[in-house]
């Protein structure tokens, strides 16, 4: 997985609650096989028209936008489907970090498996990262996440919350399947004792 | 010992390794697999040269993608999901997972056959890549849903990392009326709590309202969970789960039947447990409802009208605008008047016997006054016992398509999709945007609101038709 540590980009402002993973990636883009390749379908049915031509109007279409790096979004982003297609779209277009004031539980999880960073803050402070965020190409947010803060385009700082084991994952691209094999003696002997008292499952 | 909640007790049950800042390995018993969320987590494993550490507690279905038209076994038109269904075919094969083809009788939503072949009991721990893997907390048992890269996880070391939730518990007291069923339940606790009310908690649902469904109402009430935010949702077992498990192919037996038995039977918070988050809603005071909008928490009683954006708060007065122009509904609109298209009945909410007998029961010599209705079970065997029952036979004289198993119009990945503007009344659990196909309008309800509304091509409130 690739390393995350400081970011400086262009932030891209969406300003509405619930976006859900159907609109971050429509159904008809699960039926892939592979990882790769979904950026271009991102939001795919609020960024393109019937004949596949793109919605000016649509963030990520104006030209400002297009080499966006972080998204600034409303409540409760990322609920619905578990589908890990959505943090892979998201990748996959070039953003790294999502800020809003709240996640849902799967698709925060799904981030952290794709070298994406989920940023939860207060309403407040969102609201003066998606103005920073409207002002377009001028205006890059700076993230630092071995300090835990987040850098105005006007030199305001907040400080955000990271779980240990998510953030030391994220900051040396750490595949979690080989940490968690690497306790298989663990495992191994919770499945012996699991199976003299739950002989059953 | 210190009170604990049935969480508290499944977790404790399951932690394989806690390191000191709580991540914990927690050990899973089930792990339910489909088509769509697995290939690239198998492909994992081979690039890494991996195994499925525990194939006997694997098992897979194809339910996403299949289509639902008769002669589906000699193989999928659409070429994508023809290649996504092989995939889990041969991955199947190649890895020794249990595994139900599309040929297979017992064929169905992963969420139905998990229960219906006994492979979900109480107590356990089970996940799957898809979101409504809530259902199968009706049985006592801690189920979420996980990502691809969590799949492979689990394909590999059948455990996940996770942190613990917190504990919220969902009181629903005294008793429903007639024509109110789980799904009015689990749509009316969404819209008290919002879609993001859950979050960070597993929600336990009890109350005599809880204990008074059937096994089937409480998947219902289980499977949209996750709409409301939560992680899972869990209903303690009773003598009502411990009958629908017994005699299951897969569920204990003998001497082993009597030991699951004393340990199912601990299975239960304690009285003195401490919650987190309490929310009690009154069983009487819970209507048949519908959604009026793009978000399960877009929820009201069939006798109110569509809200006016402005009535609410914060960033939903735009997401309110935002859906009324999605939906092509005005404030004011009495929801009772609002025309309906087309009827699905089905999906891992609604696909189960007791649904299609209580639409069934509404539409006995009827004909549908929409366009066009489809009826999917759940599973072959729901199918089976359908026809068998003679409810296949009052679906098809009412005018509804008769269906094979699968996911279908819920998500759309197949051939039934709606049509842009075209508004459906629908058994399933989402109403996102673009959900049953592009430009579609949902409507959410309960079986027998679904089945009124194909009656009079209209929402409608039920209990006008009984």
């Amino acid at each position: 997985m690739e390393k995350f540590d400081k970011l400086s980009g262009i932030a891209a402002p969406l300003p509405i609650i619930n976006v859900d993973t159907d609109m971050i990636i429509p159904k008809q883009f699960l039926k892939t096989i592979k990882r790769s390749g979904l950026g271009v379908n991102l939001f795919d049915e609020m960024r393109y028209d019937d004949d596949r031509n793109e919605i000016p109007g649509f963030v990520l279409n104006k030209p400002q936008y297009r080499d966006a790096q972080i998204l600034v979004a409303g409540d409760n982003f990322g609920c619905g489907s578990s589908r890990e297609h959505a943090p892979w779209a998201i990748k996959d277009f070039g953003i790294s970090c999502v800020i809003a004031p709240s996640f849902a539980d799967i698709f925060f999880n799904n981030c952290f498996k794709n070298g994406i960073l989920p940023i939860a803050l207060p309403q407040e402070q969102v609201d003066v990262l998606m103005k920073d965020a409207e002002k377009g190409a001028n205006a890059r947010i700076e993230i630092d996440l071995e300090a835990q803060t987040i850098t105005s385009s006007d030199g305001e700082v907040f400080t955000f919350d990271v779980d240990p084991f998510k953030k030391h994952c994220l900051m040396n691209g750490l595949d979690d399947i080989g940490l968690t094999m690497e306790k298989a003696p663990s495992i191994d002997a919770f499945e012996a004792q699991a199976a003299q008292a739950r002989p059953w499952v | 010992m210190s009170p604990k909640t049935l969480y508290d007790k499944i977790w404790d049950a399951h932690v394989a390794h806690e390191a000191d800042d709580g991540t914990t390995l927690l050990y899973i018993d089930r792990h339910l697999v489909h088509e769509v969320t697995s290939p690239q987590a198998f492909e994992g494993l081979r690039m890494a040269g991996r195994t499925v550490r525990a194939p006997d507690k694997t098992i897979a279905v194809p339910d996403h993608n299949v289509p639902t038209t008769e002669g589906r076994e000699k193989g999928i038109e659409n070429e994508e999901s023809r290649i996504q269904v092989e995939a889990l075919d041969k991955n199947a094969k190649d890895f020794g997972i249990h595994y139900y083809p599309v040929s297979d009788v017992r064929q169905g939503i992963v969420h139905i056959v998990g229960p219906e072949q006994g492979w979900t009991l109480p107590g356990m721990t089970v996940v799957c890549g898809d979101s409504h893997t809530a259902t199968h907390g009706a049985f006592g048992a801690l189920a979420h849903g996980i990502g691809t890269s969590e799949v492979e996880h689990v394909l590999a070391t059948q455990t996940l990392i996770q942190k613990k939730s917190k504990n919220m518990k969902v009181e629903i007291t005294g008793k429903l009326a007639p024509g109110v069923t789980a799904k009015d339940i689990t749509l009316s606790v969404i819209g008290a709590t919002g879609t993001a009310g859950g979050t960070g908690y597993v929600i336990e649902y009890c109350g005599e309202a809880i204990r008074d469904l059937s096994m089937e109402g409480r998947m219902t009430v289980c499977n949209m969970a996750i709409e409301g935010g939560a992680r899972a949702g869990l209903i303690a077992p009773d003598e009502k789960t411990f009958a629908y498990v017994k005699g299951r192919p897969h569920a204990p037996k003998g001497a082993q039947w009597e030991a699951a038995m004393d340990w199912w039977k601990t299975l239960y918070s304690d009285d003195d447990a401490q919650w987190d988050k309490v929310v009690t809603i009154k069983g009487e005071d819970i209507a048949p409802v519908v959604t009026w909008g793009t978000s399960p928490e877009d929820v009201l009683p069939i006798t109110a009208s569509v809200p006016a954006p402005d009535s609410f708060k914060g960033g939903k007065v735009d997401a309110a605008k935002r859906a009324l122009d999605y939906m092509g509904l005005s404030a004011g609109t009495p929801l009772n008047e609002i025309a309906i298209d087309t009827v699905f009945i089905g999906s891992c909410t609604n696909g189960r016997i007791e649904d299609l007998r209580a639409a069934a029961e509404i539409l006995k010599g009827k004909k549908i006054a929409v366009k066009r209705a489809m009826v999917v079970p759940g599973s072959g065997l729901v199918r089976a016992q359908a026809e068998e029952e003679g409810l296949a036979d009052i679906f098809k004289e009412a005018g509804f398509e008769w269906r094979m198993a699968g996911c279908s119009m819920c998500l759309a990945m197949n051939p039934d999709q709606l049509s842009p503007g075209e508004r459906c009344a629908a058994t399933s659990n989402r109403n996102f945007e673009g959900r049953q196909g592009r430009g579609g309008r949902t409507h959410l309800m309960s079986p027998a609101m679904a089945a009124a509304a194909a009656v009079t091509g209209h929402l409608t409130d039920v209990r006008d038709m009984m």
